[in-house]
């Protein structure tokens, strides 16, 4: 079963094509990693799949809702409230964490599971505790965003995301601001919810990583999908652009 | 007339004065609030209006203000002013010039809070209303609180403006007795008054500042 479905999906920034008829379609229990230069466009597509930015032309079906319709060239959003909503399908992990620093770890991971789906409390702080445990931070629960170190902030903001049960998961280069011990953290807590089949979208840097964790990977340049296949494949492929990208990360081995 | 029988004779104009100041407070806060939103409207004209309006508080003193605001309805409109309008004229005029400064200061520290917060509020499912009162302003109030006490500080100091309209707050009174007595100790009474008023209020603002230091 399709998760998430976007299909030529178009945007443009100042009459800047950024995003050039992509098609992204993602199957539950699938690990999608989207790598690619900067500029390429992924964080983009990342945040027109995540409601952040609004596409120009495409259409987006999150579980058979079709979010955004295409019609007549242009993509049309359903109301404020739908797309409130399709809010709940899916999780965004940021680059820069963006906890919120008044708040308590705890309490950044209930908040919106309390506030906005309106659970229970107890059942709230039991998933919460036991996020934390898969994270390594139970004793971190009361501590405050500021008092944890880069790696400990991303791991509770994939909490956080968490909590709220979405279908999919996404990441936008979840350990570009990180150095490469506390990347390794967030790795392998992406690891791990890849073994728990976890639906994930990943747009990342970090190449043997993608390749080791992803059933499918994406090259994007220049706004458009220049090659989609198995890492295997990728990593061998004999599409020029794709090699002269990843030659630059071969001769780095 | 000893220091002591001064000080007791201004005490009803203390009273006056704290409740300049309170009252300023309790109106311009909120009013302050509500003029920072209308002044980072998309509204182009909302916008334009809150926007001349911040220009004219800001702009003319306050003394002018107050002025125009209790001989206006009789300059203007030919309304007969009595003497109890002195108090709502000094109210009406303190909230407005003051909510102007503090809205500038609301506004400040809303456009300080990273982008990265309301998008992470609004990826969790939170509205614009909730992202405000639960994320945004909480971390606002955070960072202009030390702006915000130097406003504070400056008002306690310029309620000894209402003098201009001869409105009977401390102040007033102490020129009145220094002339009558032709002595300096009523200026001195009411020194030490401001100082000691503006010590409290800086340690009132120090202790929530203090509070709101568990996090940075």
């Amino acid at each position: 079963m399709k998760v998430l479905e976007m299909n030529h999906v178009k945007k443009s920034f100042d009459n800047v094509e950024v995003l050039k008829d992509i098609n992204l379609h993602v199957e539950e229990g699938e690990v999608v990693s989207i790598i690619g230069p900067s500029g390429s466009g992924k964080t983009t597509l990342l945040r027109c799949a995540t409601l952040l930015e609004q596409m120009d032309d495409g259409n987006m079906i999150y579980l058979g809702d079709e979010v955004v319709k295409s019609i007549d060239g242009k993509s049309t959003y359903k109301d404020k409230k739908s797309q409130r909503n399709a809010l709940q399908y899916f999780g965004l992990v940021f680059q820069n964490f963006n906890l919120f620093p008044h708040q308590n770890v705890l309490k950044n991971i209930m908040g919106a599971p309390i506030k906005i789906q309106r659970r229970d409390k107890e059942e709230v702080r039991n998933q919460a505790m036991e996020l934390l445990k898969k994270m390594g931070l139970e004793d971190k629960a009361k501590s405050y965003p500021c008092q944890l170190s880069g790696g400990q902030k991303q791991r509770v903001s994939i909490a956080r995301a968490l909590c709220m049960n979405p279908k999919i998961l996404f990441f936008d280069e979840p350990t570009s601001a990180l150095d490469p011990e506390l990347t390794l953290e967030i790795l392998n807590v992406i690891k791990d919810l890849a073994a728990d089949k976890m639906t994930m979208v990943i747009v990342t840097h970090e190449m043997n990583f993608a390749r080791d964790v992803s059933d499918r990977m994406i090259f994007m340049d220049n706004g458009v999908v220049v090659e989609e296949t198995t890492p295997e494949e990728l990593f061998n492929s004999d599409n020029e652009r794709t090699r002269a990208f990843l030659g630059k990360y071969h001769d780095m081995m | 007339m000893s220091f002591i029988d001064i000080c007791l004779q201004l005490l009803p104009g203390m009273a006056v004065t704290i409740e300049i100041f309170l009252i300023t407070l309790i109106f311009s806060l909120p009013l302050g609030m509500l003029i920072a939103v209308g002044r980072m409207s998309k509204h182009k004209i909302i916008q334009y209006i809150i926007r001349v309006y911040i220009a004219i508080m800001r702009g003319t003193p306050l003394m002018l203000q107050l002025l125009v605001i209790y001989f206006g309805p009789y300059y203007i409109f030919g309304v007969s002013i009595d003497s109890s309008y002195r108090q709502i004229a000094v109210m009406i005029a303190f909230s407005l010039n003051y909510a102007a400064y503090f809205a500038e200061i609301y506004r400040s520290g809303i456009e300080s809070i990273d982008n990265g917060q309301r998008e992470a509020a609004y990826i969790l499912g939170y509205n614009k209303v909730q992202t405000f009162f639960s994320i945004i302003f909480p971390q606002v109030i955070k960072r202009i609180l030390p702006a915000i006490t130097n406003e504070v500080v400056t008002l306690v100091k310029d309620t000894s403006l209402a003098f201009s309209i001869a409105y009977a707050e401390m102040f007033t009174e102490a020129k009145r007795i220094a002339a009558a007595q032709t002595s300096m100790l009523p200026f001195v009474a009411a020194g030490i008054f401001y100082f000691v008023f503006n010590a409290l209020v800086a340690f009132i603002m120090k202790k929530a500042e203090d509070k709101l230091n568990y996090y940075s």
